[in-house]
């Protein structure tokens, strides 16, 4: 889903740019509208951290333009952007005290000491932090760094804020956190965040929209649902989330979709390939049933067949790990809704897998 | 042996280091600085000595007072610590950009530069110092090549001048001042710079609030690894500045020397030993406390 044109924001057109032999960027085209919070989400070196850079004027592409409000800003050096950065290392000024920090891009403008006192007081506010002003970047924790390094990227109102894995540094409990306001911010001031992450939970729980990047492409765009419910591929499908892959032969297609067939399952999905044609479908292991197999007999659609492997316990629920008769795994997981400590089914015992029908995904690649 | 024994022999070779290289002779030119010169050998009294009357201590300030009511030595002090600081900010003017360099270059080339600010020390210094005097006298190398070029009509005057001087204290105390300052520069993180320019700073001005800030513990080390040896080096005002630079080296030189006065030539050594540690020990105190 792309932004309705008019309201493209951010643009970026054909971006390349390679490190030696590698393509950090290889023909990027985003659209962006103002307002979103939109997450760049990758394994490391994927290119998303250098995509962000070159947005930043921190890198310069070796090809392709980026636009921000209809002006192309490829050209234009760091500095003279209206763009500001929250830096993975948060890259505070150890020298300077945080009200220094905040000051300091407010100084390069040249404005009034009195409104950059105010300006100050008001960014320090907006990260709660009000009465640290006087503090070194060394006498605060993690996640007040984390703040300061915000409010130094906000204080000068940029249209648009880009933030590095603005969060990874931080414990879990405090990320959590961190991420609910972070959100609370940006719907605050309005201005238009791009977030980078390896951290797919981090993406989904934040983002408006996402796109996963996997060796300098963007594989696919779109808000968070849509990617996780419809992934496109197998890369897709495995990054965000966990996914079962399983591929069949479709063996029959009509009215109510296509029949997939392998050893030991059964799928019907939505799409209409050719019978004969080899597909990979993807199932999330909390769509996935598990019962213990009633009794030998070829598997129903979307059903399969196999042998219980191995249980998990992972407190919130379990993980069953299933091969099917053709060698093929599965993992089912199930919530914990009731305090149960037993998981149901023991290992090496046959089990019958199910699902519903808008469980399996098609991938296209 | 037990680990504690081991750590108090570990901690004991530094400290019986610093007991026989620089406590005793400490001491020894404390004893002759409160002596008085005599003839013989050694040219001197000791306070502590054997009299008639038996062992007594007669302690002479005589040398001190000396150094105070003669201009000579004051001036001689004060002209060392005039030359040392010129040479050092010289220096730190001229290693700075060359630091910054290094520690900007690409990761592999830094080890190679750094050899060759190295490299001068592979050659005597002495060597080093007397080939500047081919280059710089009258029939020397450089007034050969401004005269061949008709940029000057005779051999302009160059070796034993003030220019001389500062050209041979700098070229001598350079790589002094070059490698604390690396230490330092490469140690700042590049990010800090990144988001500077993120933040609307020129480079420029990213350099003045950014990275010269937080250079200035290594501006203080290099300038001090520089003044510090300046301040009593003999050899290159000697061999290369004029005959007015009575600097404290020569001056400690002579009294040695020639003058045979070990007392006054203790004092003095005494004084700079002081005049140099006491504003580093106050620094390092300030310093501390902050």
């Amino acid at each position: 889903m792309n932004p309705p044109r008019d309201k493209t924001f951010l643009r970026v057109e054909g971006l390349r740019k390679r490190f030696g032999a590698t393509a950090a960027l290889d023909g990027v085209e985003l659209e962006i509208a103002e307002g979103e919070l939109f997450a760049l989400l990758g394994g490391s070196g994927c290119g998303k951290s250098t995509l962000l850079r070159c947005l930043a004027g921190l890198e310069q592409p070796d090809a392709g333009r980026v636009l921000l409000a209809g002006q192309d800003i490829t050209a234009m050096p760091a500095f003279a952007r209206p763009v500001n950065m929250m830096f993975q290392s948060y890259a505070l000024f150890p020298h300077m005290d945080v009200a220094g920090n905040i000051a300091f891009g407010l100084r390069q403008d040249r404005l009034p000491k009195r409104d950059i006192a105010e300006r100050v007081a008001a960014m320090l506010s907006l990260v709660q932090l009000e009465g640290f002003g006087g503090r070194r970047p060394s006498q605060l924790s993690g996640g007040q760094r984390a703040r300061v390094a915000l409010a130094r990227a906000l204080a000068k109102r940029p249209r648009l804020l880009l933030l590095d894995e603005p969060l990874s540094a931080l414990d879990r409990n405090l990320r959590e956190a961190m991420q609910r306001e972070l959100v609370g911010i940006q719907a605050r001031t309005g201005t238009t965040f791009v977030v980078v992450t390896h951290d797919q939970q981090e993406a989904m729980a934040m983002a408006t929209r996402l796109a996963v990047m996997d060796r300098g492409r963007l594989v696919q765009v779109g808000r968070p649902a849509e990617v996780y419910e419809q992934p496109n591929s197998r890369f897709v499908a495995e990054f965000l989330g966990a996914a079962n892959i399983l591929e069949g032969t479709v063996t029959a297609s009509g009215a109510e979709g296509q029949h997939i067939a392998g050893p030991g399952f059964g799928i019907l999905a939505a799409g209409s390939a050719a019978p004969g044609a080899q597909v990979a479908v993807a199932i999330r292991p909390e769509r996935l049933r598990l019962e213990r197999a009633p009794m030998p007999a070829p598997p129903a659609p979307n059903q399969a067949r196999g042998t219980l492997r191995g249980v998990a316990y992972r407190g919130e629920g379990f993980t069953f790990h299933v091969v099917l008769e053709g060698g093929a795994e599965l993992r089912v997981s199930q919530p914990n809704q009731r305090r149960v400590t037993e998981a149901p089914v023991a290992p090496g015992e046959p089990v019958l897998v199910s699902w519903d029908d808008e469980a399996p995904v098609v991938l296209t690649s | 042996m037990s680990a504690q024994a081991l750590r108090r022999l570990v901690l004991a070779v530094p400290a019986l280091w610093m007991a026989a290289f620089f406590l005793a002779p400490f001491a020894i030119l404390l004893t002759i600085a409160f002596g008085q010169v005599s003839e013989g050998l050694p040219p001197y009294t000791p306070p502590l000595r054997q009299t008639p009357e038996g062992w007594r201590f007669v302690p002479s300030a005589e040398s001190f007072a000396l150094l105070l009511e003669d201009p000579f030595y004051i001036e001689a002090l004060l002209r060392s610590f005039r030359v040392a600081a010129v040479s050092a900010a010289l220096c730190l003017l001229l290693g700075y950009p060359m630091a910054l360099a290094i520690a900007r270059a690409p990761e592999r080339a830094r080890m190679q530069l750094l050899l060759l600010v190295m490299l001068p020390f592979w050659t005597s210094f002495l060597l080093r110092i007397t080939a500047w005097i081919g280059i710089l006298q009258d029939q020397g190398w450089l007034n050969a090549a401004l005269l061949a070029l008709g940029v000057i009509a005779e051999p302009i005057p160059l070796l034993y001048s003030e220019f001389a001087l500062y050209l041979g204290m700098t070229y001598g105390y350079l790589p002094f001042a070059v490698l604390p300052l690396y230490a330092s520069l490469s140690r700042q993180d590049p990010d800090l710079l990144q988001a500077a320019a993120d933040l609307g700073a020129t480079p420029f001005r990213a350099f003045l609030q950014v990275t010269l800030p937080l250079s200035l513990p290594g501006l203080l080390a290099a300038f001090l690894l520089v003044f510090i040896p300046a301040a009593g080096e003999f050899v290159i005002p000697e061999l290369l500045g004029g005959p007015s630079a009575q600097l404290v080296g020569r001056v400690l030189w002579t009294e040695f020397f020639q003058n045979r006065d070990w007392p006054l030539a203790s004092a003095l050594a005494l004084a700079l030993l002081v005049l140099l540690v006491a504003p580093i020990v106050l620094l390092q105190r300030r310093l501390g406390g902050a």
